[in-house]
């Protein structure tokens, strides 16, 4: 079992956790969200016969979306280990 | 092997071995039924052998999980590791519409139908970051135990729990619609009956195992509907571009289309964003596609019987893993189903388009007939009488097909596409097991959040806190068939499109349940009062507008005029208000911020989170540790 955090360590380890959760959900609304605005714009593209509008919204953000959680679980594992409050 | 059990420590230090050698054995029975096919037996016994043995396998999982324990019918004992949580969730999560109706929606609707893709797996960025590793780390049973315990009590364990009730129930009503009409249409038995056929498979699965059997099933359906699902794209990839990977290679079935629609003369082209039927850029289209969005996500990330499974692993860390694997098999199939659209419609410009009636390949006669009636060539006069379909349509009788006489279900894009793809018999029954598989493991996992939620939260916790284990098991198991059997007789007497109903389960979560599990966790001040606010103006306003557009559509355009424009919509054969043109699945525009607004602003007033809830939020949001429970949320499990 882990050592109890003070006070200052769970205002730091709370932080940096919140940090990593503002830049993904930021990420996340861009990818979700503002990038497809541009659809009819980005359409104009094509890459390997996809309109590049198209391709964002039924693959691209997909794949972001992944790799978002991953990267996730990697920061909150790694931020985990460094204030030793890992569960496992 | 006595004393083996499903969910005992043999099996899961063996899942690898276990699952590897189950996929086998399916793969083997596939081939199996497809040399009995090449021997003459006939389409009909296939599809029975299909259906049965599946169900059957679940059945047996489900009885080979039976458990006496409380946290294994609840929580599968929370051994689940996170690589199998995540098969087991992305089962739980497509449903009949993801398998079956997705791809049907991106045919008609093109770049419009993407919404369901995006919506549909962007909501796991938030439960990844938001909501998993804490709710785990609370705990307990259910998605009402945090509202109990976070919000001081009763009133807001009650509210979750009315939000969770409607938003599931409506939820597995089509869910049960889907597993009718697929076991229906390949057992060649009456919808009504099907439906009741269906909820035999669900309960199996589910009575006697509780959470634990659901689990391990959930994880088997996976397996088999991803194969059924990945199959017949990757042919069909072959067969039209030369390379096996649907995924890539529907780009230049795209751009086939593209060249076909000029001299075709389609107004409204198939990659086209944001665009009305004329082809024209439409601000009503671009707002209703984002609105979609927004709620479907928000919903994945408050939709109760999703967040009950980051309960069951062994830790904090495997939550969150378990999170990211979710998503990844879910991907697997979402990223396949505009594939399936784009060759269905390549398929029908280039073949059928244009062809003279009595070339028409033999796959739109067989899924024309009636009976099936998915696809409908109508240039004849008399044509309804061999297609069904095309009941309504008037052809110019001059022996070719023309793209206005040309009728295809949404359903047919994925049901069809083995045959169009010239793949035996086997592969259509492998599609509808598949499709089986997808509706019930999410009606499964539906029942269990409605049934638990009665059991634990409103008998357990607030009506008998003293009954025991044996008692409280007796009481769920009897609660789930009840609810079963009410909504297979909803379903039955129902019977529609279920894509709506589904949209409306989403709204009715994202609005009842989301702020007050995001606030309850970020914002440690927030109290008791407030999020008793949120909930129920959430909820009260979702269901507000739900009821009033959709039922009282000329009153709601009436009375709320000064909000802006409301357009009344003929659609379920109603008069359907459409406030700001927006369609009324995505209610949850109203829901959400009212839920925010009113948490936010009762919580300035109000008095903030007491000493000890604050310590119960802190012990939460730190992985190792105690859970510090704050007084007044009653006894711990």
């Amino acid at each position: 079992m882990a050592a109890k955090l003070t006070q200052e360590q769970m205002q730091a380890y709370w932080g940096r956790t919140s940090s990593l959760m503002w830049t993904i959900l930021a990420l996340w609304f861009f990818f979700g969200f503002v990038i497809h605005f541009f659809a009819p714009t980005l359409n104009g593209i094509r890459i390997f016969g996809f309109p590049l509008g198209y391709y964002m919204a039924a693959q691209g953000s997909l794949i972001v979306f992944v790799a978002l959680c991953v990267w996730n679980t990697t920061a909150q594992n790694a931020i985990d280990d460094e204030f030793g409050v890992s569960d496992e | 092997m006595a004393g083996y059990s499903v969910g005992g420590s043999g099996f899961l230090q063996n899942l690898g071995r276990i699952y590897a050698l189950y996929t086998g054995g399916f793969l083997g029975f596939v081939v199996v039924l497809g040399i009995l096919e090449w021997i003459g037996v006939p389409d009909r016994w296939l599809g029975y052998l299909f259906i049965f043995m599946t169900i059957g396998v679940y059945a047996l999982i489900g009885v080979l999980s039976r458990t006496a324990e409380v946290s294994e019918y609840y929580v599968a004992g929370r051994s689940v590791p996170a690589f199998y949580n995540g098969m087991a969730t992305g089962s739980d999560w497509m449903s009949a519409a993801s398998f079956i109706g997705m791809a049907g929606s991106l045919y008609f609707g093109g770049y419009s139908g993407l919404a369901f893709i995006l919506g549909w797996t962007g909501g796991y960025v938030l439960v990844s970051i938001l909501m998993a590793p804490y709710l785990r780390k609370f705990g307990q049973f259910t998605v009402p135990d945090f509202f109990g315990a976070r919000y001081g009590g009763h009133v807001a364990r009650m509210l979750a729990v009315l939000v969770l009730i409607a938003a599931s129930f409506v939820y597995v009503v089509a869910q049960i619609v889907g597993v009718g009409i697929i076991t229906s249409r390949f057992l060649g038995i009456s919808f009504q009956v099907a439906c009741f056929v269906g909820l035999i498979g669900i309960l199996v699965c589910s009575l006697l195992g509780g959470m634990k059997a659901v689990t391990w099933t959930q994880v088997a359906q996976y397996i088999i509907l991803i194969i059924a699902y990945l199959i017949p794209a990757i042919v069909m990839s072959f067969q039209v571009t030369g390379v096996p990977i649907p995924q890539l290679m529907y780009g230049t079935a795209l751009e086939k289309i593209a060249a076909l629609e000029q001299t075709l003369k389609v107004t409204q082209p198939h990659s086209a964003a944001f665009v009305n039927a004329q082809g024209q850029f439409s601000a009503v289209a671009m707002w209703n596609y984002f609105a979609l969005i927004l709620c479907l996500m928000v919903g994945t990330a408050s939709l109760p019987h999703i967040l009950m499974r980051y309960f069951t692993t062994p830790s904090v860390r495997q939550a969150r893993e378990s999170v990211a694997w979710s998503l990844f098999f879910i991907f697997l199939l979402y990223f396949t189903a505009p594939a399936y659209a784009a060759f269905a419609k390549l398929e029908v410009y280039q073949g059928l388009i244009n062809t003279p009636i009595a070339n028409l390949p033999e796959w739109v006669k067989s899924w024309g007939r009636p009976g099936l009636a998915l696809v409908g060539a109508c240039d004849a006069a008399n044509a309804v009488q061999q297609f069904p379909l095309c009941r309504g349509v008037t052809g110019n009788g001059d022996g070719i097909l023309q793209l206005n006489e040309f009728r295809i279900h949404a359903d047919a894009i994925v049901l069809a596409t083995p045959e169009i793809a010239g793949l035996p018999y086997v592969i259509s029954g492998l599609v509808a097991a598949g499709g089986l598989a997808a509706a019930l493991s999410t009606a499964d996992g539906l029942l269990l959040a409605i049934a638990n939620a009665l059991s634990h939260d409103v008998y357990y916790k607030m009506i008998d806190p003293n009954a025991d284990t044996k008692r409280r098991l007796v009481i769920s198991r009897a609660l789930l068939m009840v609810v079963a059997l009410i909504a297979a007789y909803t379903a039955g007497s129902l019977g529609a499109d279920i894509l709506f109903l589904v949209s409306w389960a989403f709204s009715i979560a994202a609005s009842g349940l989301f702020a007050g599990l995001v606030l309850g966790i970020w914002w440690k001040r927030c109290g008791n009062a407030s999020g008793v606010a949120g909930v129920a103006a959430g909820f009260f306003v979702c269901m507000f507008f739900l009821y009033t557009t959709e039922f009282h559509g000329p009153w709601v355009k009436q009375a709320f005029s000064w909000l802006g424009d409301i357009q009344i919509v003929k659609i379920r054969g109603r008069d359907v208000a459409y406030i700001w043109g927006i369609n009324n699945i995505s209610v949850g525009i109203f829901g959400i911020p009212a839920a925010f607004i009113a948490q936010l602003l009762v919580g300035r007033f109000a008095a903030p989170a007491t000493n000890e809830m604050q310590e119960f939020i802190d012990s939460i949001r730190v992985p190792s540790g105690e859970v510090k429970l704050a007084p007044g949320a009653g006894p711990a499990h």
